[in-house]
């Protein structure tokens, strides 16, 4: 208790301590100043440090080694001023330091700055909470034009507190009882309108017709035309007819995104009840907690989980400012989920050929390196975490199956919806056509032709045995997306 | 039926089964050699002729065994697996022959 008697503004005005001496020294300093840590060229990252690569625009009369040490100082211990409270705690262990700054090739109005963070600023298991710090206020820090967090190494003692995917590629090929092949999928088309007992007659044609999986739309959920429960029912029953009929094992992928994370749980609960093996959710949009939250339950419950990426292009797709694909690509996986969208080079959606495989290895690979890995700055070593398919979308059909292959090899999913429900004899015949085009190259690979340089010719062969395969040859002849690529990656030279 | 790769493709012949084999073996995978009567989504472990071929170095003596197999259990469908033992993972399966079909 305080003693009443004592005045309540009992704080002396004076600035020093009984000398001439400050009491602490207030006031605002450059971050990059002397004696504070944030630009620390030439220091040693340990083992347990986190590390970052962030392209730095800084604002005019801002130097490269001031904008570096503020995002070193803004993502982790600094004030804009000095506070006594400093004084309190060794700032020498908290603070981030950038440890080296490299030139961006053709841009001298950025450079790259690599920063080391303590491990001691991030809680264990939580990316919500390593978010906030390194892609948090320091976005919109006012001396920096631009700023883009490009790559991010976790060190094993923090990766460890992951989890992961909740199976990784090998347990879900054992739990498909799909080998030596790519798995082909497609999106039910349209996305929006179809009652529940059409949705899941479209289902049912294209998975009797040859495709492993077939899945939602990220933006169905539970709309007035088609509520969610009525949806699975239906859905459920064509997977499993078209199962007993081809002898097959097959899923649907459905989308349990809901307006709560309550809602979301009751969804999943009724899919597994129904025997569906597999799942989706639009993980940037429910955010990273109940994420991780639905990737838990996946685990517990022997569910795959399918992540779409809606709203990444939001974030990623400036070159200059947000978060590169190829970090929310790696937190997905650190995260968990057993599938992710990624670029597909020849289709409809933005992607380089470089990152998209460079984003595959650091999907699928134990020990992820930069030679493979284009544009990233870091070794990843994934210490057995699992693997996960990454997924190939938008605007594909059967002539890219060749290109798909090579660029994505066994390990991933490729999921035709145009390119299954637009085929003229309709969706069973479109889900042949490309299963018959996937077999085909997949034999002629391993047989040892070059399918690149032969594979229309291996096409062709093969729709010899297959009218289906014909007639969608006949529909996609010539149809490509040829754009240039806004988000090129950056090539540092060392 | 229509499971397992290369199902929609014509049944293979024996020398395009060979070709795979080819790749197994250059792979550094071990072929394997399963059958059952009753294939379907509930069936996972069809049953072993023998064991996985671990010693096998030429696609003319996998065949052979599928051969064997075939005479053995005529009724019933084979499959040709492939198991990599570095990444410890099955890489392959598909089926080599079929009831009632001749390639």
């Amino acid at each position: 208790m305080m003693n009443p008697s004592e005045p309540l503004n009992a704080n002396p005005t004076s600035t020093t301590g009984g000398n001439d001496r400050p009491l602490f020294d207030a006031g605002v300093k450059d971050y990059s100043a002397a004696g504070r840590y944030y630009y620390d060229i030439g220091f040693q990252p340990s083992e347990n440090h986190v590390l970052a690569a962030f392209r730095i625009t800084p604002q005019e009369g801002v130097s490269f080694a001031e904008a570096a040490a503020a995002v070193a100082g803004e993502s982790s211990f600094a004030t804009w001023t000095t506070v006594w409270s400093d004084y309190m705690v060794d700032a020498a262990r908290y603070c981030a330091r950038t440890y080296d700054i490299k030139p961006v090739p053709g841009r001298d109005d950025q450079c790259i700055a690599y920063i080391a963070y303590p491990l001691d600023l991030f809680e264990e298991g939580s990316l919500p909470n390593l978010m906030s710090s390194l892609v948090g206020n320091v976005f919109g820090f006012k001396p920096l034009r631009a700023l883009r967090l490009e790559d991010i190494y976790f060190p094993p003692a923090l990766l460890k507190t992951f989890q992961g995917p909740p199976h990784g590629i090998q347990v879900e090929r054992d739990r498909l009882n799909k080998y030596g092949r790519p798995l082909l999928g497609g999106t039910m088309k349209p996305k929006l309108g179809l009652s529940a007992k059409n949705y899941g007659r479209l289902v049912y044609e294209a998975l009797r017709g040859g495709l492993d999986f077939t899945k939602d739309d990220e933006n169905i959920t539970s709309q007035p035309f088609m509520r969610w429960r009525d949806r699975y029912e239906f859905v459920m029953e064509a997977v499993h007819k078209a199962e007993a009929e081809t002898g097959e094992r097959k899923g649907h992928y459905l989308n349990v995104t809901a307006g709560d994370v309550e809602e979301m749980y009751r969804r999943a609960e009724l899919a597994k009840e129904l025997g569906s093996r597999i799942i989706m959710v639009d993980y940037l949009v429910i955010g990273f907690t109940a994420f991780a939250s639905l990737s838990k339950w996946c685990r517990a419950n022997g569910m795959l989980l399918h992540a779409h990426r809606a709203m990444h292009a939001v974030i990623d797709r400036q070159p200059h400012h947000g978060i590169h694909w190829r970090v929310l690509a790696k937190w997905c996986r650190i995260v968990g989920a057993d599938h992710v969208h990624n670029g597909t080079v020849v289709g409809k959606l933005e992607a380089d050929r470089a990152s998209t495989v460079g984003i595959n290895h650091m999907l699928r690979k134990d020990y992820a390196r930069t030679t493979e890995c284009i544009g990233y700055h870091f070794d990843q070593p994934w210490l057995s975490m699992p693997g996960m398919f990454p997924v190939a979308s938008g605007g594909i059909h059967v002539w890219h199956m060749p290109d798909l292959v090579a660029i994505f090899g066994d390990d991933a999913v490729l999921q035709f919806g145009g390119g299954t429900v637009g085929h003229p004899w309709g969706s069973a015949a479109g889900a042949t056509a490309n299963r018959v085009a996937l077999e085909a190259v997949v034999q002629a690979r391993n047989e040892g032709r070059d399918i690149l340089a032969e594979g229309p010719d291996i096409l062709k062969q093969a729709a010899r045995h297959s009218p289906e395969l014909r007639a969608a040859l006949d529909t996609w002849k010539g149809v490509t997306f040829d754009y240039e690529t806004v988000d090129k990656p950056v090539l540092l030279t060392t | 039926m229509k499971t397992e790769t290369f199902s929609y493709l014509p049944p293979l012949t024996p020398e395009q089964v060979r070709k795979q084999v080819r790749y197994i073996l250059d792979n550094g995978w071990i072929p394997g050699i399963e059958f059952t009567a009753q294939p379907g989504p509930q069936n996972t472990y069809w049953t072993w002729w023998k064991l996985p071929l671990f010693n096998a170095r030429t696609p003319d003596e996998v065949w052979a065994e599928i051969e064997a197999c075939q005479a053995v259990h005529p009724d019933c469908y084979i499959r040709l697996t492939a198991y990599d033992s570095s990444r410890q993972v099955q890489a392959m399966s598909f089926v080599v022959s079929q009831p009632g079909v001749t390639t």
